[in-house]
C-alpha cells in the first residue's frame, strides 16, 4: 500500500469516522436526558439528506439544507411529544420496541414519499471527479465540509453546552433528573429539546453526507448500528469518546476494504460492535463502576 | 464448627469503605441479628454472603467451604436461602408459583424432559407442589395458594416470600429487614413466624431495624457503625452496652 | 393429559376451517393459512423467549433463514464437483446424499431433504449457542442491538454470497418428503395435506412450550422475568435457562425456516430482513408477550392478512404502527384491552362508573 493510497483510505475514514460520531453524539443527547436509546436516530439523518433534496427544486442549496435541519428538528418534536412525552417510568424493553417502531415508521413514510430509489444532493463545491490535494493525495472537496461541518457541531454544542443557560439546565437534567426537578427545570421540554438537538444534528450529517454515500429510505438502520457502536465504543453518553471512536471505527472500515468486500464493511462494524460489547460493555474509555451505576 | 463464619471482611466502593474488617460466626440452630443505622453496611455484608458481589478482601466460609467467587444460585443450591429488604415477589405467578420455584435446588426436570414431560418428573412435580402447600399452611396462607402473589397484602407477601425461602431447604435463613414496611402486630406475627422457622431447625441471620423484634427473638447480635463492627453479644448485653447505646439507640 | 385438552379445541378449528374452506370453495385460503403456520411457529418461539425468559431479541429471522437458506442450497447446489473430496464421500456413505435431476435434465448430487434439514437446524442451533453466550449477559438496549446487529450480518452475508444466489435467493427447492406419500411442497395436489403437516407442526410446538411453562423450567423461566434477583437467589442458574430457551426459539425459527421454504420452494433475502425480525417481534407484543395463546392467535391472524395482501403497501407500515400503538396503549397485548375500561373512557359514562364503585 502506497503512502498516498493510505492517506487516500485515512480521508475516507475521517469523512465517514465524523458522521458515525455525529450520529453517536445524537444517541448520547437522548440518552443523558431520557435513559433511551433512541433506535430511530439513524431516520433523521436519512430525512435530513431526503428533504433538502426535494427542496432543491425550489430553492438554492444553502436555504434548502437550512429548511431541511429545521423541518427534521421539527419531526424530532413531534416523535418525543407525540411518543415518549406521556410514557411514566416505562421499561426498558418497553422504549427499545417503541422507538424501533418509530424508526420502522419514518422509513415507510420515506419510501411512500421518495420511493426506493437513490438520490444524492450535488457536491457543495465543484462535482465528483474535483479534488484538492492535502498531504500529497487527492481529496474530494465535499469530505472538507462533511469534516468541518461535523467539528463545527461538535464545538457549538460544546459551548451550547457548557456556556448557555439552557445548555447547563439540560446537564443538570442528564446528571440527575429527580435534583432538576426539585431545581425547578422542566425536564420534559429538556427532553424535548434534546429529540430536537439530536435531529438537528442527524439531519445536517445527512445533508453533507449525502453527495458522497447517497440517500436512501433505509440508510437509517445501518447508520444507527454504526453509531450505536461508536457510542458504546466511546463510552455511553460521553461525546469526547464517541469523536474519538467514531475516527477509529471510520478508519478502521476505510483500510478494511483492501481485505474484506465491501458488501461485507457493515458486517465488521457489526462484528466491532459485538466483540466490544462481551469485552468492554462500558467502551474504551468508560470506567466499569461508572457502567455499573446506569440501568439498561 | 460453625455453619456460617466471616473472616475480616472488606468492602469498598470507590472511595467509600462499606464494611470494614468484620469477623463473627453464626452457630447451627442460632437466631443471629445483625442490627446498625442506616448506612451501616448491613445490606452490603448481606449481599457479599450471597454471593450478589464480591468481597474486596476477606472470606465467608459456609459449612466450612469458601464462598469465593460463587454466584448466588450456587450459593443458594449449598442450602444458603435469603429474603429482600424490598419483597421481591415473582410477578404474573400465584403464591403457590411462586413457593414452587423455590424448590428449583430440590428438583432435576431439565428443559427437554420439561418440554416432552416425561413420566419421571410426574412424581417429582406432584411432590414440589404438596411441599409448597405444606409450607404455605406453615406459614397460615394456604387459602391464597392461587391468589396472584403481587395482589397479596405485603405482610402476606412477606409470608409467601418466606415459604418461598424455606421450600429450598436451607440450613441458613439470611432475612433483610423482615419487619420492613409492616405494622406492629404484623411485626410480632413475623417475629414468632422466625422463631417457629428456627424450632424446625433451620439457622437464621437477619438484618433488622426494629429493635423490638430483635431484642425478642435473637439469641446472639451483631452491631453494625460504618462498616465496623463494634459490639457482638447477646441481647441483654447489647441492651447494656455504652457504647451501643450512645451511637445507635441514642440518648434517649 | 390437560395439556393435550387444551388445544384439542385449536385442532377442531383447524378441521374446521379445512371443511369451511372446502364447503364453500374457497380453498385457496389454505394456501395463507400453512403460510401462517410456519411463520407462527417462529413467533411463538420468540414469545417464549420475549415473554418468559424475557430476552428481546430482533434478530429472528435470522435464524428462520439460516434454516431455509442451508436447507435450500444443500437440496439444489450439485455436489458433483467436489464428488471425489472425503468430506462427499462420507455423507455419501451416510446416506446423506442422492442423486436427482434439476429442470434442464442435468444429474446433480445432492443432500436428501432430511439431513438438510438436520444440518440446517443444527447450524442454527449452534450459532445461537455460540451469539447466546455472550450476548445473553446483555440486558435491554444492548441485547436489543446485539440481535438486531446479528440479523443485519445474516441479511448482508445471504445478499451478498453467490453460494446463495444473492438478491435472486435460491428457487427451484425441491419437495421435502417426510415420508413416502406425504411431502411438503407446493404443488397443488398437496395442498390438503400440506395444511395439515403445517398446523401438526404448529400444534406439537404450542404443546411442546405449554408443557414447558407449566413445568420447573418454566417456573424458573417466569421467575427470572419477575425478578432475576430473587430467581438468582432461589438457586436458578438464569444465565443457563435464558441461553436454553434462546437456543429453543432459534431452533423453532430454524424449523419452520426449512419447512416454509420446501413449501414454497424458494427463499430470498427479504426473509432474513430487519423488517421481517421486527414484525416477529411486533406480534408478540401483541399477542401479549407473555401469553403464548394470544401470541399463537394473533400470529395466524396478522400473518393471514399480510400474505392476503390486505395492507397493501403499507404491509411493513402497518406493523410499524401497531408495535407502537401497542407499546404505548397496551403493554400486555391487545386481548389485555378491557371493553369496561375503554367505555369508561367515554364522556358521560365516567360518572356513573365512579358512583357504581362506591
Amino acid at each position: 500500500m502506497t503512502l498516498e493510497l493510505s492517506i487516500q483510505y485515512l480521508m475516507a475514514g475521517i469523512t465517514y469516522g465524523s458522521i458515525y460520531a455525529i450520529v453517536a453524539i445524537g444517541f448520547n443527547i437522548i440518552y443523558n436526558t431520557t435513559g433511551i436509546i433512541n433506535f430511530a436516530q439513524g431516520e433523521f439523518v436519512m430525512f435530513g439528506g431526503m428533504i433538502a433534496i426535494t427542496l432543491l427544486n425550489f430553492m438554492p442549496l444553502p436555504l434548502a439544507i437550512f429548511l431541511a435541519v429545521a423541518i427534521t428538528m421539527l419531526i424530532g418534536a413531534l416523535i418525543e411529544i407525540c411518543f415518549i412525552r406521556w410514557l411514566k417510568s416505562p421499561s426498558v424493553m418497553r422504549m427499545v420496541t417503541i422507538t424501533i417502531g418509530i424508526s420502522i415508521l419514518c422509513r415507510e413514510v420515506a419510501i411512500h414519499i421518495w420511493g426506493e430509489s437513490i438520490r444524492s444532493l450535488p457536491y457543495f463545491f465543484g462535482n465528483a471527479i474535483s479534488s484538492v490535494p492535502v498531504l500529497g493525495a487527492r481529496i474530494s472537496p465535499q469530505v472538507l465540509w462533511v469534516v468541518g461541518a461535523s467539528a463545527l457541531m461538535m464545538v457549538c454544542l460544546g459551548i451550547f453546552f457548557k456556556t448557555t443557560a439552557v445548555g447547563r439546565e439540560m446537564r443538570a437534567c442528564a446528571s440527575n433528573r429527580k435534583a432538576a426537578v426539585l431545581c425547578g427545570i422542566n425536564t420534559q421540554n429538556m427532553v424535548t429539546l434534546s429529540f430536537v438537538l439530536s435531529a438537528g444534528m442527524g439531519a445536517l450529517a445527512g445533508c453533507v453526507m449525502s453527495p458522497i454515500t447517497y440517500s436512501q429510505y433505509d440508510m437509517g438502520t445501518g447508520l444507527a448500528i454504526k453509531g450505536f457502536t461508536v457510542a458504546i465504543l466511546g463510552g455511553l453518553g460521553s461525546s469526547g469518546g464517541a469523536v474519538a471512536a467514531g475516527l477509529l471505527l471510520g478508519i478502521i472500515e476505510a483500510f478494511s476494504v483492501s481485505v474484506v468486500p465491501l458488501a461485507f464493511q457493515d458486517a465488521i462494524s457489526i462484528a466491532i460492535l459485538l466483540a466490544i460489547l462481551f469485552v468492554r460493555p462500558q467502551g474504551l474509555f468508560g470506567s466499569k463502576e461508572a457502567t455499573g451505576l446506569k440501568e439498561f | 464448627m460453625a455453619l456460617l463464619e466471616l473472616k475480616q471482611l472488606h468492602k469498598r466502593f470507590g472511595g467509600l469503605h462499606a464494611v470494614n474488617d468484620v469477623s463473627f460466626r453464626v452457630e447451627p440452630g442460632q437466631i443471629k441479628a445483625v442490627i446498625g443505622p442506616n448506612g451501616a453496611g448491613k445490606t452490603t455484608l448481606f449481599n457479599m454472603i450471597s454471593g450478589t458481589f464480591p468481597a474486596t478482601s476477606g472470606s465467608v466460609f459456609f459449612q466450612g467451604k469458601d464462598l469465593k467467587g460463587k454466584k448466588p444460585f450456587q450459593v443458594a443450591s449449598l442450602g444458603m436461602a435469603r429474603t429482600f429488604q424490598n419483597i421481591k415477589m415473582f410477578n404474573g405467578m400465584t403464591a403457590l408459583e411462586n413457593v414452587m420455584v423455590g424448590r428449583h435446588v430440590r428438583s432435576h426436570a431439565g428443559f427437554l424432559a420439561s418440554m416432552f414431560r416425561m413420566p419421571w418428573t410426574w412424581k417429582e412435580e406432584r411432590d414440589i407442589r404438596e411441599k409448597s402447600m405444606e409450607l404455605l399452611a406453615l406459614l397460615e396462607i394456604e387459602e391464597h395458594a392461587h391468589t396472584d402473589a403481587v395482589s397479596l397484602a405485603f405482610g402476606q407477601q412477606r409470608a409467601v416470600e418466606l415459604a418461598r425461602a424455606l421450600a429450598l431447604e436451607p440450613s441458613l435463613l439470611l432475612l433483610d429487614e423482615p419487619a420492613a414496611g409492616l405494622n406492629i402486630y404484623e411485626t410480632a406475627e413475623v417475629g414468632r413466624l422466625i422463631t417457629k422457622i428456627r424450632d424446625l431447625g433451620i439457622t437464621v441471620l437477619l438484618v433488622e431495624h426494629d429493635m423490638s423484634l430483635v431484642m425478642d427473638i435473637s439469641d446472639e447480635i451483631v452491631v453494625l457503625c460504618f462498616g465496623e463492627k463494634i459490639a457482638e453479644d447477646v441481647p441483654a448485653t447489647i441492651q447494656q452496652d455504652p457504647e451501643v447505646i450512645k451511637i445507635y439507640l441514642g440518648e434517649e | 393429559m390437560k395439556k393435550i385438552l387444551s388445544i384439542l379445541p385449536l385442532l377442531v378449528a383447524v378441521i374446521g376451517l379445512h371443511i369451511l374452506t372446502s364447503a364453500t370453495d374457497t380453498m385457496y385460503y389454505l394456501t395463507q393459512m400453512t403460510m401462517s403456520a410456519y411463520y407462527s411457529l417462529l413467533i411463538i418461539g420468540l414469545c417464549a423467549l420475549m415473554g418468559y425468559a424475557g430476552q428481546i431479541s430482533i434478530g429472528h429471522a435470522g435464524f428462520f433463514a439460516i434454516g431455509g437458506y442451508i436447507s435450500a442450497a444443500l437440496t439444489t447446489r450439485s455436489l458433483i464437483p467436489y464428488q471425489d473430496s472425503f468430506l462427499v464421500k462420507l455423507f455419501d456413505s451416510a446416506g446423506f446424499l442422492f442423486v436427482g435431476q434439476d429442470i434442464y435434465g442435468d444429474s446433480l448430487l445432492v443432500f436428501t431433504p432430511w439431513a438438510a434439514c438436520g444440518i440446517a437446524v443444527l447450524t442454527a442451533a449452534l450459532i445461537a449457542v455460540a451469539i447466546g453466550i455472550p450476548v445473553l449477559k446483555l440486558k435491554g438496549h444492548y441485547l436489543a442491538m446485539a440481535t438486531l446487529g446479528f440479523g443485519i450480518i445474516v441479511y448482508r452475508i445471504a445478499l451478498a454470497t453467490e453460494y446463495f444466489g444473492e438478491a435472486d435467493g435460491i428457487s427451484e427447492v425441491p419437495a421435502f418428503v417426510l415420508l413416502p406419500g406425504l411431502s411438503v411442497s407446493g404443488s397443488f395436489g398437496d395442498r390438503v395435506q400440506n395444511y395439515y403437516i403445517a398446523w401438526g407442526l404448529l400444534l406439537i410446538g404450542m404443546l411442546l412450550l405449554l408443557n414447558l411453562m407449566d413445568s420447573r423450567v418454566g417456573r424458573a423461566l417466569r421467575g427470572i422475568h419477575g425478578s432475576d434477583e430473587a430467581a438468582d437467589a432461589m438457586g436458578v442458574n438464569t444465565a443457563r435457562f435464558k441461553l436454553q430457551t434462546f437456543v429453543l426459539s432459534a431452533v423453532f425459527a430454524a424449523i419452520a425456516g426449512v419447512f416454509l421454504t420446501h413449501y414454497n420452494g424458494g427463499i430470498g433475502p427479504s426473509e432474513a430482513g430487519v423488517m421481517k425480525s421486527v414484525r416477529y417481534v411486533a406480534i408478540v407484543a401483541v399477542g401479549g408477550m407473555a401469553n403464548l395463546w394470544g401470541t399463537l392467535l394473533m400470529g395466524i391472524v396478522l400473518n393471514f392478512f399480510s400474505l392476503r395482501g390486505s395492507f397493501g403497501s403499507y404491509d411493513d407500515a402497518v406493523f410499524g404502527l401497531i408495535l407502537i400503538l401497542i407499546m404505548l396503549f397496551a403493554p400486555n397485548g391487545i386481548l389485555s384491552i378491557n371493553i369496561r375500561s375503554c367505555l369508561r373512557l367515554l364522556p358521560g359514562r365516567n360518572k356513573a362508573d365512579r358512583e357504581g364503585e362506591v
